[in-house]
């Protein structure tokens, strides 16, 4: 959202009224803005203590979708209409004074679509500039090309003095080397490739060279004496820039979606439109495309669009008629009338100014907000539905509790990781079909999701070397895999895991913690040689490089036999038992970690780990309407 | 020694009553009255040990006494430097005399120094020629018995000018003494027997527990300290607000996909495909895997329509519509991916399509909600708790990780006066009273709003989630009949945890660098 920093004095002329703090945060809520500061107290110290002072600011934090709100101009305006101090103003091309003969043109050439195709331009009449509302004028620009420009990448604007300038124009794109021009602030001229090295160095500029450095040509904009407008995206030309004295301003904007380009040409426009002589008058300028047709720029034509009454009140629960609805959309800057054929219905009127109005239910909020979110009854809805909680919270929770009635803490570190740590750290090899991996960290930290939660837990252990020994903690979260069958490519497993650290290493530990898990489940201990049990779980000898040659295990689940299976009476007993074991499963693993793990982890002292998943323990929950993620 | 001075003490009491002054005790194995502070504080621990089992009371008094410095304990051994001076010259006459330099040999340096010129002072030496004799053939070594009358007395009958002056001859310092004045306490008896500090079951089987004294418990320490498990500090109040979604008749949505792609994660729910949401800086793309399988091909197509051209009567955003913007994996920012897969669900009767183990369907939400025929919209209710992902810097607000509350609601002609009233009776169940709504802009809801408290200890309102009604442009490519809206709202699991336990920096409650003992001494949460 961006921040507004406007001129408190000014701003209360134009409302034609002094607020408190209070009042003036209360009227930015309700219309949906935000009070972030009132320098006046700073300013007034400043100047007590005879330092230098700006004018006290009032800085405002404006939704992201208003861009007729980021200047003063524009929050001046929108207030005194919600305030009913005034009507919403009518936007006016005006045609120059010998008519549409005389518009002044802009011609586009095919080659501009290799790099930035779309143009539209305006001319502000007449204008007088005080230094802030030339300063409010630099900044909207600048305002505009960080928020829907994307950083000028999507849209940039230019400014000119008129007056210095002999139409008709012309927007073509060039190999920079054949482009030379005085750019802005500089006294001598540059070729565009030159302007390429001169502005690497450039603070400002040098963010938006990348747009369009390795295309073949470059925009450009010249006047009928091929002086240089500007070069979009990057810079304008010293010949034609404005002044405080500027009184007929060309404003010209390239783009490379037409939707952002119309907002942004809009707004430029209407928004300074108030300072011609005439105010609220813009005059066109016609624009040939390549193709031999014609467009006025801009087109500031209102959208018509109808709202009703009964959605309006089905949505908020109000019960207003229409013309209840229209004054509050007057509020609002949306000038409506009830339609002659049908009481509910408005017709509505978007201005220019209100790019964000897609659909009835803008318009909808807009009259909530006029009304007061705050005033509206209270209610309650009536949606009678049954609580379930999920299957495998519950299991966690379990697991949680049990683990915390044995005498162990519960931890929570975080779910990214190096990628040392997932795997090098613990003498694992990344395969790279386990893990999912970040393309843009900011840092070394979060390289991976975890697949393992063991990083966490040695962490934690290394941080709090001062705890008193044994250190016992564990955690029951999420891990992610690769999947490469589901739409996301991942999968989330939850797991749960367990560290011993002690002076000795206690392998006996973290296995009573898995024997009394199981226990609290219902899985029954069962031999690693036995075939013949239904169900259980059990431990064997295993190799893995995070623990100590001899002391680790893998543990094995084997789930119970399906229900209402009606093949297994006809099969031989021997037969039946193979299948029990058939389908045992590796669930997780335990053992003394291996102490190359524990430096690696700066531990000094020995510790026992225990990790395993939790999936297969889910319980069956009532359906709702869907169980599956 | 200690028993029998207590039983000393205990009969004394029981003979006379009273004992105005410990230093008239002669303690068991000497031979003489008590009257050396060593001796007191020997009998101070007998008072305190009956003391404590109230078989006796007693009164301290201090005096002041004297002690000797070793130089004075030296004297008493062997005469005082005169003394010893006197001593080792011959009689006058009887023998050649002793030079000084012969002297400080005998008696050494200090003695010979300090002590010829007290003998001289006192008349007991006189020279002869280069050499000392005795004048006089016998001496009262009054220094000698002074001291000695000090060491057992620890005063002199004589008085301050003479105690004075050997204080400042460094013999003797003065010294704090206590003694004590006793008398029977409560308890009084003359039987010394331990009290006993517990309930044993010795003491049932052998029937000793009618007999016993106890000793008198502490009351104002503290117990035992217990050893035990914990949990951990946010999870209590995950937890906390869990039960909240559950009394109000919330079932959890499954939340388990951590990755999502750039369709679920935001052009599902209607976010532009320029949002900066979407940028680099602020979301975690994947460099493996990368790309997501593609969503069925009908929704999706009905997703791009009204982004890149309107439908639904929306005019949508009209900007280009890239595929692979879509397909992108990320980790997902918000849960609402989650529930907009969830709701994407929910309207699959809607769709017209059949749903899996429809027959044994368990009623969440009631169906006779429409006056229409049966369009298959069923209502629900459904929440979340669940970890997302900023690539944010961190410091001490902000982590690249953490939990997002989340609620959704789904009804026909659901308003948006219900959803401020229900959100009144959320804040409200977790202990916020004062809440205010303001308008703001969210990508997939309108209207949305933001919801702030006012906080009592900061004196000001806060910011402590969002809400709103998701768009039109969200519900109906998914297949809702027009008339049922849905309400979503957000909070973070972290912030009401913060201000919860008084935590300032987010390090300390979540991630590796916690203390292990801050999560062990975390009370317990009832909003």
């Amino acid at each position: 959202m961006p921040t507004i920093s406007v001129d408190k004095a000014d701003l209360w002329e134009r409302l034609g009224q002094e607020f408190s703090t209070e009042e003036f945060d209360q009227l930015l809520f309700e219309y949906g803005l935000e009070l972030d500061e009132d320098t006046t107290a700073e300013v007034e110290a400043a100047i007590k203590a005879g330092l230098p002072a700006e004018r006290p600011q009032l800085k405002i934090e404006v939704p992201a979708n208003r861009y007729d709100l980021v200047c003063i101009e524009g929050i001046a305006r929108a207030l005194r209409i919600f305030l009913q101090k005034a009507e919403p103003p009518q936007y006016r091309l005006v045609y120059p004074p010998g008519g549409e003969s005389e518009i002044l043109t802009m011609t586009i050439s095919p080659e501009v679509k290799k790099v930035r195709p779309l143009f539209a331009c305006a001319i502000l009449r007449n204008v007088k500039f005080t230094p802030r509302s030339y300063a409010s004028f630099i900044d909207l620009q600048d305002k505009l090309h960080q928020n829907i420009g994307r950083r000028r990448q999507l849209v940039s604007i230019g400014t000119h003095d008129l007056d210095t300038l002999k139409a008709p124009f012309r927007y073509e794109a060039q190999p920079p080397k054949d482009i030379k021009f005085v750019p802005l602030n500089k006294d001598t001229a540059y070729t565009a490739e030159e302007l390429m090295t001169v502005y690497e160095s450039d603070k400002h500029l040098s963010k938006y060279l990348h747009i369009i450095r390795d295309s073949p040509v470059y925009p450009i904009i010249y006047d009928s004496m091929d002086r240089v407008l500007s070069m979009p995206p990057i810079i304008n030309s010293e010949h034609s820039k404005i002044t405080l004295n500027t009184r007929n301003i060309f404003i010209d904007v390239t783009a490379t979606d037409q939707t952002k380009l119309d907002i942004v040409v809009n707004i430029v426009a209407t928004l300074f439109s108030e300072y011609c002589e005439d105010p609220y008058t813009i005059e066109p300028v016609k624009i040939i495309l390549p193709d031999g047709s014609t467009r006025i720029s801009p087109d500031l034509s209102e959208r018509h669009t109808t709202a009703r009454a009964s959605y309006v009140n089905s949505c908020t629960g109000l019960n207003l008629s229409a013309s209840e609805v229209s004054t509050l959309l007057q509020r609002m800057a949306l000038r409506s009338t009830v339609s002659p054929s049908n009481p509910d219905e408005l017709l509505v009127r978007i201005p220019a100014t209100r790019p964000d109005i897609f659909h009835e239910c803008d318009i909808m909020e807009d009259a909530a907000i006029a009304y007061g979110f705050n005033k509206l009854p209270h209610k309650f809805p009536a949606t009678s539905t049954v609580a379930q909680p999920l299957a495998i919270s519950k299991l966690s929770d379990i697991v949680r509790q049990e683990w915390a009635l044995a005498g162990w803490v519960e931890v929570l570190p975080l779910i990214l990781c190096s990628h040392e740590e997932n795997f090098e750290f613990l003498n694992h090899v990344d395969d790279a079909k386990t893990a999912v991996k970040i393309a843009n960290p900011k840092s070394l930290e979060f390289q991976v999701v975890r697949t393992t939660l063991l990083p966490g837990l040695l962490k934690t252990i290394r941080e709090n070397r001062s705890h008193a020994l044994p250190i016992k903690i564990f955690e029951t979260a999420d891990v992610v895999f690769k999947d490469t069958s589901r739409e996301r490519q991942a999968r989330n497993v939850r797991h749960a895991a367990a560290v011993w650290c002690n002076k000795t290493a206690g392998f006996e530990i973290v296995h009573g913690m898995l024997n009394r898990a199981m226990k609290m489940l219902e899985i029954p201990l069962i031999g690693n040689t036995d075939q013949k049990a239904e169900t259980g779980y059990y431990i064997k000898e295993s190799t893995d490089p995070v623990y100590f040659p001899g002391r680790a295990a893998t543990i094995y689940y084997r789930p119970p036999p399906a229900k209402g299976g009606n093949t297994s009476t006809n099969i031989k007993e021997g037969m039946k038992t193979a299948l029990y074991a058939q389908c045992d499963m590796e669930i997780g693993s335990l053992g003394i970690l291996h102490p190359t793990v524990l430096a690696n982890f700066e531990i000094g002292y020995p510790c026992s780990a225990l990790e395993f998943t939790l999936e297969p323990f889910k319980k069956n929950m009532n359906k709702i309407w869907t169980n599956d993620d | 020694m200690a028993e029998a001075l207590q039983q000393l003490v205990l009969d004394t009491l029981d003979a006379r009553s009273t004992i105005e002054d410990t230093r008239s005790l002669t303690i068991p194995g000497q031979s003489a009255p008590a009257t050396s502070q060593e001796d007191q504080i020997t009998i101070l621990g007998a008072l305190n040990s009956l003391l404590s089992r109230e078989m006796i009371v007693y009164e301290t008094h201090e005096n002041l006494s004297h002690v000797l410095t070793p130089e004075g304990s030296q004297i008493v051994e062997l005469g005082s430097h005169e003394a010893r001076v006197w001593a080792a010259l011959p009689a006058k006459g009887e023998g050649s005399p002793i030079t000084p330099l012969q002297l400080k040999k005998q008696v050494g340096d200090e003695t010979a120094k300090v002590g010829q010129g007290r003998a001289f002072k006192n008349g007991w030496i006189g020279k002869e020629g280069d050499g000392l004799v005795k004048i006089v053939l016998n001496i009262q070594d009054a220094t000698q018995v002074d001291l000695r009358e000090i060491a057992s007395t620890g005063t002199l009958n004589e008085g301050e000018k003479v105690l004075g002056d050997l204080r400042k001859r460094k013999l003797i310092v003065q010294r704090k003494g206590q003694w004590f004045t006793v008398n029977k306490g409560s308890n009084f008896s003359t039987s010394t027997a331990k009290p006993e500090t517990d309930l044993t079951v010795d003491m049932l089987t052998s029937g000793t527990w009618k007999s016993s004294t106890f000793k008198k418990y502490n009351f104002d320490a503290e117990g035992v300290p217990t050893t035990g498990g914990a949990l951990h500090p946010l999870l209590k109040v995950r937890e906390e607000i869990r039960n909240i979604f559950l009394e109000m008749g919330f079932a959890e949505m499954p939340t388990s996909s951590f990755v999502e792609s750039g369709f679920w994660c935001f052009d599902a729910l209607f976010v532009p495909q320029q949002h900066p949401a979407r940028d680099l800086q602020d979301t975690f793309y994947l460099s493996d895997p990368k790309e997501a399988l593609p969503p069925e091909p009908d929704y999706y197509k009905r997703v791009s329509t009204v982004h890149e051209h309107g439908g639904f009567g929306s005019t949508g955003y009209r900007a280009p519509w890239s595929h692979e913007e879509s397909s992108k994996l990320l980790l997902r920012t918000h849960t609402t991916a989650s529930s907009a897969h969830m709701l994407y669900k929910l309207a699959a009767k809607c769709r017209g399509e059949d749903v899996e183990g429809d027959a044994g369907e368990f009623a969440h939400g009631s169906s006779t909600t429409g006056d229409g025929p049966d369009d298959g919209f069923r209502p629900a209710k459904l929440f979340s708790i669940d970890r997302v992902f900023r690539n944010e810097t961190m410091d001490a607000t902000h982590l690249a990780e953490f939990h997002q509350v989340e609620g959704v609601v789904a009804d026909r002609n659901l308003t948006l006066a219900d959803l401020i009233g229900f959100m009144r009776v959320f804040f409200k169940k977790m202990g916020i009273e004062k809440v205010r709504f303001k308008p703001a802009y969210n990508p997939y809801t309108e209207p949305s709003l933001e919801i702030f408290a006012f906080h009592p200890m900061l004196d000001r309102w806060v910011e402590v989630g969002n809400s709103g009604m998701f768009r039109p442009e969200m519900l109906e490519p998914m297949g809702f009949p027009k008339d049922v809206r849905v309400h979503g709202w957000g909070l973070s699991l972290e912030r009401p945890t913060m201000i919860r336990y008084g935590i300032n920096n987010i390090r300390t409650l979540v991630g590796h660098k916690v203390s292990i003992e801050g999560i062990e001494n975390s009370p317990a949460v009832m909003f």
